[in-house]
C-alpha cells in the first residue's frame, strides 16, 4: 500500500480552500444564497480595506490584545506559582491535583455572568474570565511536569546546597519544561478564545464586540471581515508557537 | 476481653488516623472550610449586591429557581438542546471519524481540513450562527454541535490509528473481511479513545450551548442569568449556576460509567 505524501495532504488542503472560495463566489454571483448571510466576496474585501483605514478598528484590536495579554500573564504566573506550592509535598499534590482537574471539568463559562457582576462590563471582567480559564491548564500541566522531574536531580541539587529559588529556576523548571510548555500553549489558545467570547457575549469594546455589533446591524460583510482578521491572527499565533516549540527542542538537543 | 477491645480500639484509631491523613478527607475538609467561609465571610464582609451567604443561595434555589415554572421550563429547554446537539455530534463525528480512519487517502485528504476548521476560534462565529439559525433553540443546537463534533472525530481517528498493525495483518492473513476486521479488531481497540472523546465532547457541547444561551436568549437559561446579574440579585444567580454545574457533573459521570462498562474487556 502506497501512503499519500505530506505534499498531497497540503495540496488537498489548498484545493479545498480554493474550492470553498470559488463556490462562495459563484453562489453569491448567481444569487443562489441569501446575500444577507453570505455577502459577495468582493464586498467582504472592501470592508476589510475600509476597516484597515479606520483608526477605530485599531483601538478595538488594541483593547483585545491588551486584555488577552493581561489574562494570559495572570494565568501563567498564578498557575506556575500554585503548581510550585502544591508540588512541594507529595501529600499536597494528592490533595490538590484531583481538586483542580475536577474544577477544570466544570465549564467556567457558567460563571461569566458572575465575572460581569463582580468586575463590570468592561475589559476587567474579560481579564478575570480569561485568567481563570487559562489558570487551570497551566497549573495542571506544571504540576504534572514538576512531579515527573527525576528525583535524582532534586537530591543532587539539594546536596549541592541549592536554595528554593535556585531549585525552581535551574532544576524544576528546565526539567519540566516540555510538559509545562504544552500547558502554556493550551492556555494561550484558551485565553484567546475566552477573551474574544466574553467580548462577543457582553462587552463595550474590543474585536468580539465589533463582530457582535456588525451582526446586530446586519452588516454581514463587515462581520466576515472581522472574523477573517481573527482567524488570521489565531493562525499566526499558532504558527509562532509551533516555531517557538521547535526552536526550544532544537536548543535542548 | 479487655485485650480484645484494646486491640479493636487500636485498629480503629489506626484506621481513623489513616482516614484523617488521606487525600480525600483533606479535600472534604477544604470543601467544608470553603462553604463555611462563604456562609460567614459573605455575611460579614461581602457586598450584598455581589455575594450572598450560602444559606440564602440555598433558599433561593428552592424558593426562586426550582419553584418558578418558567425557569424550570428554561432548564428543560437547555437540557433538550444539549441532548440533541450531543446526539448529532456523536453520529456525525463517528461517521466522519470512521470514514477518515478507514483509508489512508481519506486521512491525508480530509483530516487536515478538519484540523484547519478546528483552528478557527468558534466563539467569533456565534453571531453568524444566530443570524443563520435564528434566536431559538436551533442556533444553540447548531453551535453546541459544532463544538462537540471535533473531539469525537479526533479521538475516533486517533483510536483507529493506534491499533497494532500486527493484529490487523494477522486478521487479514486469517481471511477476515474488512467488516469483520472492523467489528472484532479495530472497534474494540478504538473504544477507550472513543470514550475519552465522548467525555470531552460532552464538556464542549455544553460549553457551546451555554455560550449561545448567554449571547442571546429570550426564554432560556441565558435570559435568566442576565436578568439576575443585571438586577444585582446574586442569590438566585448562584442557585441557577449551581443547577447547571450539577447538570454538567451528572452528565460527565454518566459518560464515565458508560466508559467503564465498555472498557471492561481490557482488564
Amino acid at each position: 500500500m502506497i501512503g499519500p505524501s505530506k505534499l498531497a495532504g497540503r495540496l488537498i488542503q489548498i484545493g479545498a480552500v480554493v474550492a470553498a472560495l470559488a463556490i462562495w463566489y459563484l453562489a453569491t454571483r448567481h444569487q443562489v444564497t441569501k446575500s444577507l448571510f453570505f455577502p459577495p466576496l468582493a464586498q467582504v474585501w472592501q470592508e476589510l480595506v475600509r476597516l484597515a483605514q479606520a483608526p477605530d478598528s485599531y483601538s478595538a484590536i488594541q483593547v483585545t490584545l491588551l486584555t488577552i495579554a493581561k489574562a494570559y500573564g495572570i494565568a501563567v504566573l498564578l498557575g506556575i506559582f500554585t503548581a510550585y506550592l502544591v508540588t512541594r509535598s507529595r501529600w499536597a499534590t494528592q490533595v490538590f491535583e484531583p481538586l483542580l482537574s475536577n474544577m477544570f471539568a466544570v465549564p467556567l463559562t457558567l460563571f461569566l455572568p458572575v465575572f460581569i457582576l463582580f468586575f463590570g462590563i468592561g475589559a476587567n471582567s474579560k481579564v478575570a474570565y480569561g485568567a481563570a480559564y487559562g489558570f487551570f491548564p497551566v497549573a495542571l500541566s506544571t504540576i504534572a511536569g514538576f512531579s515527573a522531574v527525576d528525583s535524582h536531580y532534586i537530591k543532587a541539587a539539594r546536596s549541592m546546597g541549592a536554595n528554593g529559588w535556585e531549585m525552581f529556576r535551574h532544576v524544576l523548571l528546565p526539567a519540566a519544561m516540555p510538559i509545562v510548555f504544552s500547558g502554556l500553549r493550551v492556555a494561550l489558545v484558551i485565553c484567546f478564545t475566552s477573551v474574544l467570547g466574553g467580548e462577543t457575549i457582553s462587552s463595550i469594546a474590543g474585536v468580539g464586540r465589533k463582530i457582535a455589533l456588525s451582526a446586530e446591524l446586519l452588516e454581514t460583510a463587515r462581520m466576515y471581515a472581522w472574523i477573517l482578521f481573527v482567524v488570521v491572527l489565531m493562525a499566526s499565533m499558532n504558527g509562532l508557537l509551533s516555531r517557538l516549540e521547535a526552536h526550544r527542542q532544537e536548543a535542548a538537543r | 476481653m479487655s485485650l480484645m477491645t484494646g486491640s479493636a480500639t487500636l485498629a480503629w484509631t489506626d484506621r481513623a488516623g489513616r482516614l484523617a491523613t488521606s487525600a480525600a478527607f483533606a479535600r472534604l475538609v477544604l470543601l467544608a472550610a470553603f462553604l463555611l467561609f462563604w456562609e460567614f465571610g459573605a455575611a460579614w464582609w461581602g457586598d450584598r449586591a455581589m455575594v450572598r451567604p450560602l444559606s440564602e443561595v440555598v433558599q433561593a434555589l428552592f424558593n426562586r429557581v426550582l419553584s418558578d415554572p418558567k425557569i424550570l421550563a428554561a432548564i428543560r429547554v437547555t437540557f433538550l438542546e444539549l441532548s440533541l446537539a450531543y446526539g448529532l455530534a456523536i453520529l456525525v463525528g463517528l461517521g466522519i471519524g470512521l470514514t477518515i480512519g478507514m483509508s489512508r487517502w481519506a486521512e491525508a485528504g480530509a483530516f487536515p481540513l478538519v484540523v484547519m476548521l478546528y483552528g478557527v476560534p468558534q466563539v467569533v462565529l456565534l453571531p453568524l450562527f444566530i443570524l443563520v439559525f435564528g434566536l431559538g433553540p436551533a442556533s444553540k443546537i447548531a453551535f453546541g454541535f459544532s463544538h462537540g463534533v471535533f473531539p469525537i472525530i479526533f479521538n475516533v481517528v486517533a483510536g483507529m490509528r493506534n491499533v497494532n498493525q500486527l493484529y490487523l495483518r494477522s486478521a487479514r492473513s486469517m481471511g477476515a473481511t474488512p467488516l469483520e476486521i472492523f467489528r472484532h479488531v479495530t472497534f474494540p481497540h478504538m473504544v477507550p479513545s472513543f470514550f475519552a472523546g465522548l467525555r470531552l465532547a460532552m464538556t464542549m457541547t455544553l460549553l457551546g450551548i451555554l455560550l449561545a444561551e448567554l449571547y442571546v436568549s429570550s426564554a432560556g437559561i441565558g435570559y435568566y442569568t442576565q436578568v439576575f446579574s443585571e438586577t444585582f440579585n446574586p442569590a438566585p444567580l448562584f442557585a441557577l449556576i449551581a443547577v447547571l454545574a450539577g447538570m454538567a457533573i451528572l452528565l460527565n459521570e454518566l459518560v464515565r460509567i458508560a466508559e467503564r462498562r465498555f472498557t471492561r474487556w481490557k482488564d
